[in-house]
């Protein structure tokens, strides 16, 4: 069953209802308990990186988590911040992340000096796709996903972004290492781009 | 490219959806999940829901109804009315609201918005401003839906919003409100030009086409309406309505 991690960050309930309407079981893990059915895990997240690290942390489910996604191999998705804590570390914050992707986390800025960059990158965006993933199997040529962040996800092997967008700069959006995914923009409120992306999550089978 | 936003803006008093006009005589429009069950449907960019009987009333915002509203709503959500302090903050985003609307609470104490931008990230934190025009391009700052004036200068507050660490400014006309004739457009043009977070207009669209020309003239940035996507027709009659994927490719047209 897909487990959404219920860490008090995040629109739990906005995922589940995504997969209610597919009619794929998925329900909410606030406890190392409920995490024993999982078969895919979600990490959501709106916040910041170290309110995020802290409830993570704090959550009781760390060490299972670890185990869940490194040792057993689960499909994991983390989304805006919950993709955000997959790095090493960010500027935002002085916590340490997860580190199970190999990247930090950098503040947004223009390339181009001239242009007043406006932030946060909020609103809706297009997305490139860099390289094929069953994630994102039957997307739009430049699906649009809704964004809201300051910092973004600078990966170390180039390898592991696999979608970018552009916001004064190109951004990688979707992120990929093994079974660790992340998406810098909102699935779960993307309207049919999002439930597209959801539905093949589900659809993963990594272990 | 990263696309201009056009949101509906629902008002929430005694648990159902109102809409007034200058601030005053709300009309009823219906039950607030109902509307944006509809909203999903017509696939809106974003929603801002906000409680006009909280702030006045001393009311703590209704958490419930939020919940209920955010668990509905598969777009973007900004919620504003009542919030005072990091832990009402806290407690909304972990509802599953994107975005907090905060104002008077800010007025009250500028810190306010350092404090919880802090601890939900700036890009969550919009601070609305409601404004009346005054003689010669003044503007006054209003909270209390429009019923206290704050004593402060519209444009240094803004400088001030924005290094306080605030995401979103939303600059709302209390002259406008309701009345369909257009967005303040020169005041949308002054406050583009000197903030570098985002900025939404609301108050007064009346056409589709009024939101092509705050788009034309400020370029990204949201446009909130009202009672465009609630009413119809000359009468008012309550239908709400969104444009359509094409309607919305031409007005972003420039």
């Amino acid at each position: 069953m897909i487990k959404i991690i219920d860490y008090g960050l995040g629109n739990v309930q906005a995922f589940l209802n995504v997969y209610k309407l597919l009619n794929i079981p998925a329900s909410s893990a606030g406890k190392i308990s409920e995490l024993q059915e999982a078969s895919h895990l979600i990490l959501p997240g709106v916040g910041s990186f170290d309110q995020a690290m802290h409830l993570l942390n704090d959550s009781g489910m760390r060490e299972e988590l670890d185990n869940l996604v490194l040792e057993v191999g689960l499909p994991i998705l983390g989304v805006c911040v919950g993709m955000q804590i997959l790095a090493i570390g960010s500027q935002e914050g002085i916590m340490p992340g997860l580190g199970w992707i190999n990247g930090d986390i950098k503040k947004i800025t223009s390339e181009k000096s001239e242009i007043d960059l406006h932030l946060p990158h909020m609103g809706w965006n297009e997305v490139s796709i860099k390289s094929k993933d069953e994630l994102l199997t039957g997307l739009e040529e430049k699906p649009q996903f809704y964004f809201l962040h300051n910092y973004h996800f600078v990966c170390a092997d180039e390898h592991t972004s696999i979608g970018t967008t552009n916001y004064g700069m190109d951004i990688s959006c979707i992120v990929k290492s093994k079974n660790i995914y992340g998406v810098q923009f909102h699935p779960e409120k993307s309207h049919h781009n999002g439930v597209s992306l959801l539905k093949n999550f589900s659809d993963l089978n990594c272990a | 490219m990263l696309k201009p936003r056009i949101i509906p803006c629902l008002l929430l008093k005694d648990g159902g959806l109102v809409k007034t006009v200058n601030f005053k005589s709300p009309t009823y429009i219906g039950d607030p999940v109902n509307a944006v069950k509809i909203f999903n449907e017509k696939e809106a960019d974003e929603l801002i829901l906000l409680d006009i009987d909280a702030t006045t009333n001393h009311f703590e915002p209704n958490y419930k109804l939020i919940s209920k509203i955010a668990t509905e709503c598969r777009m973007p959500l900004c919620y504003g009315g009542g919030i005072k302090n990091v832990e009402q903050a806290k407690k909304i985003i972990g509802l599953g609201v994107e975005k907090l609307a905060i104002s008077s609470g800010v007025l009250d104490n500028g810190k306010m918005i350092n404090d919880i931008a802090s601890a939900v990230g700036s890009q969550s934190v919009s601070v609305v401003l409601d404004v009346k025009k005054k003689l010669f391009d003044e503007y006054e700052v209003y909270t209390h839906n429009g019923s206290k004036r704050r004593k402060k200068n519209l444009f240094d507050l803004i400088s001030r919003i924005e290094d306080m660490g605030a995401g979103e400014i939303v600059i709302n006309s209390i002259d406008n409100d309701g009345s369909m004739k257009g967005y303040d457009l020169d005041l949308a043009k002054k406050i583009r030009q000197i903030t570098n977070i985002q900025l939404s207009i609301s108050g007064g669209a009346g056409s589709l086409d009024d939101i092509k020309v705050l788009i034309k003239e400020c370029g990204i940035i949201g446009a909130i309406a009202g009672s465009l996507f609630v009413f119809k027709g000359r009468f008012r009659a309550v239908l709400i309505n969104y444009p359509s994927l094409t309607d919305k490719k031409n007005l972003f047209k420039i």
